[in-house]
């Protein structure tokens, strides 16, 4: 066994434990954070296929943005841990049909034609002056530019469209104006009085 | 001599390459707590003197013994874990902030190809390593089972996701103009004269990237995970002795990483300002001074870790609506309206950097 796939062994083995502890802990605090190891060793798996923007990509997005969110409101919400235990039994068949559904599926797509094995099991090694990023970019700024513009504009209208849909105003809500104090200037604030001194 | 050659020939190949980078790695490290040890030092000198004060000159000779002796201090003091606490996250909290602080350091070029590991997508793995350091914060906060440390964990964490925005657009600026994501080929991008610096075409973004630093790291004027003079601490509250130190050593070690990468991206990192000066760069033993080297690099990095002393010293703290205004409001645009000239430029080709 070469070093490399003992770490890959290693890192596919943080990540299934990792997996399989965010659906079965207790704590949606933990549960999250197992979920954080699976994307920092699934991330690492990407590194040693010499996929090291992607790698980096997901820490920084995922871990580094997604997840701090995730765990924020996971924090602020008291959760009642015996009420999210409730049904559990009640709710197996139908979480073991979907799993089963998703396994076949799978096995469906990486036994047919789309992934031969020649094709894609050998992984094809580079020299140390390959940069995965500008391959990386080559294909999206370059042969698929269209279809790239394209999904960024959908995803713009998305955020914006989930950013009127869940926005309220609030009249009755009290909140500084900032841009009004940063502009004060002294005659706002201050009268100068002249007065005769008192006798 | 001989001795020890012999003792390493018979060492194996890969053993020998593990025992190279262990050294590396604590070549870099030991300056590193030094050189946070002495931060601490200064700041304390540095504002005393700007408040007309003299600071601690108690312990040792002007007090230069001063930092061990906190060290020493911090090292015999309890650790208390509050009731009820979860204590794993509570103790593993300070190592994650502490570990990508010290790990970001792995791609910092020193001088020509004086680095850990030359990966190619160096300032990448910096930000991604940036990014990871507020899960301490976060995860500190809440293990503490502590309300004010919650809140404040909040603060803080949102602050700092906020200005990894920003800060981010800025690093889109200089790896545009650089054209690689490889830290030691931003710099050669630089090389020239002094006004082949990015700071010069870059002006706004190198503003964005400091100031956005400066909140990154939770620094004053952007301190209200802290405010020592509003409140009595932040996420931090609960934690003592050395568990607490090891808050103290990831903010300072952030502050020398941002101010590092601050003189590596936009002032050439170890860029002579003097080279392209052929008459001074070829004098006999002055000429290592102006030449290319380390020192440049130490000397740049000093210069804007003043700053974030001369900032604490001189402004005050901003409320915290003001804090997200300037981030989301005000640095944001402006990266973007950069990035979109410096586009513009680019397809124009027109190349100041160049």
């Amino acid at each position: 066994m070469s070093f490399e796939q003992l770490l890959f062994y290693l890192f596919s083995g943080v990540l299934l434990l990792s997996g399989i502890s965010m659906v079965t802990v207790r704590n949606p605090v933990y549960a999250a954070l197992s979920l954080i190891v699976c994307f920092f060793t699934s991330a690492a798996i990407w590194v040693t296929l010499e996929a090291e923007f992607l790698g980096i990509v997901l820490v920084l997005v995922y871990v580094g943005a997604v997840m701090v969110l995730f765990l924020f409101v996971i924090m602020m919400l008291d959760i009642n841990h015996n009420h999210l235990k409730e049904g559990f039994i009640k709710y197996l068949p139908v979480g073991l049909l979907v799993a089963l559904v998703i396994a076949v599926e799978m096995i469906l797509v990486l036994n047919g034609g789309g992934f031969d094995g020649e094709k894609y099991m050998q992984g094809q090694r580079h020299g140390a002056d390959y940069s995965n990023t500008k391959a990386l970019g080559e294909v999206l700024y370059k042969q698929y530019l269209y279809p790239f513009e394209i999904a960024a504009v959908i995803l713009l209208v998305a955020i914006i469209a989930a950013i009127t849909l869940t926005l309220r105003r609030r009249p009755n809500s009290k909140s500084q104006n900032i841009d009004q104090q940063v502009r004060v200037k002294r005659e706002d604030r201050v009268r100068l009085v002249k007065m005769e001194a008192e006798k | 001599m001989e001795f020890l050659t012999a003792i390493w020939s018979e060492i194996p190949a890969a053993v020998q390459t593990v025992i190279v980078i262990l050294l590396k790695i604590v070549a870099i490290l030991i300056p590193l707590i030094l050189a946070v040890a002495y931060t601490t030092f200064a700041e304390r000198k540095i504002i005393g003197y700007m408040q007309v004060r003299l600071g601690p000159n108690r312990v040792g000779p002007k007090g230069w013994l001063q930092p061990i002796a906190d060290v020493v201090k911090l090292l015999f003091k309890e650790v208390i874990i509050p009731t009820k606490s979860n204590r794993y996250i509570f103790l593993i909290a300070p190592m994650l902030t502490l570990v990508p602080a010290f790990v970001a350091w792995s791609v910092i070029p020193f001088a020509d190809g004086m680095m850990l590991a030359d990966i190619n997508a160096g300032l990448l793995f910096v930000l991604a390593l940036t990014s990871v350091g507020v899960y301490g914060i976060i995860l500190g906060g809440w293990a503490s089972n502590s309300k004010y440390a919650m809140l404040s964990a909040m603060r803080a964490g949102a602050q700092v996701i906020s200005y990894e925005i920003a800060m981010g657009f800025a690093l889109v600026g200089v790896l545009m103009a650089a054209g690689s994501l490889n830290l030691n080929e931003i710099i050669l991008a630089q090389s020239g004269s002094i006004f082949s610096w990015f700071i010069w075409p870059l002006f706004g973004l190198f503003l964005v990237y400091f100031i956005s630093g400066v909140a990154e790291t939770n620094r004053a004027p952007f301190d209200v995970a802290e405010g020592e003079s509003e409140i009595v601490a932040g996420f931090h509250v609960e934690y003592s002795g050395m568990a607490f130190a090891l808050f103290f050593l990831a903010e300072y070690a952030n502050m020398i990483l941002i101010s590092a990468l601050t003189s590596l991206l936009f002032l050439g990192g170890w860029l002579s300002p003097f080279q392209g000066l052929d008459f001074l760069t070829e004098l006999p033993v002055l000429g290592a001074i102006f030449g290319n080297g380390i020192h440049w690099f130490l000397l740049k990095t000093a210069f804007f870790l003043f700053f974030y002393l001369w900032f604490r010293a001189t402004f005050p703290r901003y409320r915290y609506d003001q804090i997200m205004r300037l981030g989301w409001k005000i640095l944001i645009p402006l990266t973007i309206v950069w990035i979109f000239a410096e586009m513009l430029a680019i397809g124009l080709g027109w190349q100041p950097w160049e």
